[in-house]
């Protein structure tokens, strides 16, 4: 009977609402407090951007969601199923449902970038044999925007914005339900950062994916994010729409929004929406 | 309700099979049917997908991968699998994922010839960073001003001062155990008095300074190593060029000089606290009181025993120092390579040191200092 109910479990998708829901989380250093009272919740199947100044916490709350930082008070869910309750390495189930992407790719520098893609295959189904194993992992590759002939190099041998695609060839190893993404654009050149956009956009598209995107980059907050989240005085003051935190009269935001730099990136939106080059397409069809 | 991958293939009357898979095809469900859909030896003539309930990239890849294996046609998909075929269908493709593995003999012979240039290019370089510190001294000397006697200061203390406890620890329990161990087998020929001399004389020659080398190239020599090659990581050194700083004088002289002359004390400071140990020794368990024992080692031991050990000591420092920062300056690329370059530059400097001291032994031996 239990293992019916695992069956059960591994073959369904996650059909609520929202797939990570935080409420009250309470995170502090010592003395320093880092989010008071910091509640969130993340629709399925959008793109949530998650911007806040530096040091306002947003790595930490998105380490709090995947479980590597344990918070003071509150509760997270991920799946319905409570981080927050569970034993740091206790296996809940969830870990296999998502994929993230680390601010430096955080790649396994013995490993090519191919072998990379396969580690969490091989952690968590060894049932699947070694040659279905490389063909998922060369596919990844490929669809996450690498060149052929990139899957058996090592990570030192690839430039940023590689070493950036290879991490989410990584994450998106296992067919994750939600996608974390921490800063994917930072570092890079406006190209490449405006080809990662499109990237994580398809994906969402073409998977279904909910992504939680860390960033600092106003361009692609415009681009591709469904919803933003913003993180301040310890919380989250705002989650909306960009229009709708427009609307909102908190300093930051407009100062945010409405500086030079998000100005321009507004006008470069609408002038991108306006003319409707590049329609995200998947390649291939 | 979703169940989990499963397939049924319908024979026609052709032998013909149609496959048709139904529940979820996800990463978490094929890897128990792949085995039994590979095996699949009849020609199918359509894959059916209508029962499929649930599919990922990996079921859709599987699918793909039948459809062009038996070139057939994809019934029955739904709006999300269509979408999920077209996107893989466009990555299939057969790169390696494995680094590309070249044959043994020249995998052999490779490894062989990089070791033999790498030395030669390495003898240059050293030659080459040897030069430099000559003309760092050079303007120093020529120019005072540009001596950085503060950085000096600062080398000294953490050479010398900050490692006085471990090295006089370390030679307190060498001088026990030379004189525990020496008095045991002295006692054979009724000789426990020559005890003296040989605690005396041994760490004064050889061990004080020796040992003391050794200490030093594993907790300053490494040092050097891990923070100049650091400091190449990150730029510093760039960046100190680039102000018209020379790396050479702001960091690697200051180094050498510091670790050159601490050497001298803290081999002396080894060598006595490794007597008084001895005597230590001595007043416990040979019957010889604590200050007869001092007395004693002013008689037995010559004086240049004592030269022999200094002379050699700032030499040893020289070469714990030098090794140290030749190869932090030599770090690039990545931090994997700071700590390879810091293990070599503790496993050169030790090796070094005990090099020179034979041949220090036979040359102090040879001009009569017996």
């Amino acid at each position: 009977m239990v293992d019916d109910e695992n069956g059960l479990r591994k073959a369904r998708r996650f059909q609520g609402e929202y797939p990570v829901v935080v409420e009250g989380l309470v995170n502090r250093f010592g003395e320093q407090v880092v989010h008071d009272n910091l509640s969130l919740k993340v629709k399925r199947g959008e793109i949530l951007g998650v911007v806040g100044g530096s040091g306002t916490g947003k790595s930490v709350l998105m380490r709090s969601i995947i479980g590597l930082q344990i918070p003071a008070e509150g509760s997270i869910e991920v799946f319905g199923q409570s981080i927050t309750n569970a034993e740091p390495d206790e296996d809940i189930g969830v870990r296999r449902r998502w994929g993230v992407l680390f601010q430096g790719g955080a790649l396994f520098s013995t490993l090519t970038v191919g072998e990379n893609v396969e580690v969490p295959l091989r952690q968590f189904f060894p049932e699947i044999s070694d040659e279905l194993r490389a063909d998922i992992a060369r596919y990844k590759v490929m669809l996450s925007g690498l060149p052929e002939d990139a899957a058996s190099k090592y990570p030192s041998q690839l430039s940023g914005g590689m070493r950036k695609r290879a991490g989410l060839a990584r994450a998106l190893a296992l067919d994750p339900e939600v996608l974390f993404l921490d800063e994917p654009t930072a570092g890079l050149d406006p190209v490449g950062a405006s080809k990662i956009d499109r990237l994580t956009k398809e994906l969402k598209e073409t998977l279904g994916l909910t992504v939680f995107l860390i960033t600092h980059d106003l361009d692609t907050l415009h681009a591709i994010c469904d919803r933003v989240a913003v993180l301040a005085d310890k919380q989250v003051i705002a989650v909306g729409t960009i229009p709708e935190l427009l609307a909102t009269d908190h300093p930051w935001i407009q100062e945010y929004f409405n500086g030079p730099r998000g100005r321009a990136a507004q006008d470069s939106s609408t002038r991108r929406d306006s003319i409707e080059i590049d329609k995200p397409r998947v390649s291939g069809d | 309700m979703t169940g989990l991958a499963n397939f049924a293939v319908e024979h026609d009357e052709q032998g013909r099979g149609k496959l048709s898979l139904s529940g979820a095809l996800l990463v978490s469900t094929v890897g128990e049917i792949d085995h039994g859909l590979e095996a699949i030896d009849v020609p199918l003539v359509s894959v059916d997908l209508s029962q499929v309930e649930e599919i990922d990239t990996v079921g859709a890849w599987i699918v793909c991968r039948l459809s062009q294996r038996h070139d057939v046609e994809i019934l029955g998909a739904s709006e999300r699998a269509q979408r999920l075929l077209s996107a893989v269908h466009g990555a299939s493709n057969d790169a390696d994922i494995k680094p590309p593995v070249e044959p043994l003999w020249e995998r052999v012979t490779g490894f062989l010839g990089t070791k033999v240039t790498g030395m030669g290019i390495g003898l240059v370089q050293v030659v080459g960073f040897l030069g430099q510190i000559l003309i760092g001294m050079g303007n120093i000397i020529l120019h005072p001003s540009r001596f950085r006697g503060r950085a000096l200061v600062h080398q000294l203390e953490l050479v010398g001062v900050a490692s006085l406890p471990i090295i006089g620890l370390m030679s307190f329990l060498i001088g026990i155990v030379i004189a525990q161990q020496g008095a045991v087998q002295l006692s054979q020929f009724g000789a426990e008095a020559l005890t003296v001399n040989l605690v005396g004389r041994i760490t004064l020659r050889e061990l004080g300074v020796l040992m003391t080398a050794i200490m030093v190239a594993g907790r300053s020599g490494s040092a050097f190593a891990a923070q100049l090659g650091t400091m190449k990581l990150t730029e510093e050194v760039d960046a100190m060029r680039t102000i018209g700083i020379s790396p050479i004088e702001a960091l690697v002289i200051p180094r050498i000089l510091a670790c050159t002359f601490m050497m001298i004390l803290l081999g002396f400071y080894a060598s006595v606290v490794a007597i008084i140990g001895g005597a230590v020794v001595g007043e416990l368990s040979l019957g010889i009181p604590f200050f007869t024992f001092l007395e004693r080692i002013k008689d037995v031991v010559p004086i240049y025993d004592l030269w022999v050990g200094l002379l050699k000591a700032p030499v040893f420092g020289l070469i714990v120092a030098l090794a140290g920062c030749y190869h932090g300056m030599q770090v690039k690329g990545n931090s994997e390579e700071v700590g390879r370059r810091t293990t070599m530059a503790v496993v050169s400097a030790i090796f070094a040191v005990i090099v020179l001291d034979a041949f220090f032994a036979v040359f102090f031996t040879k001009i009569g200092w017996v």
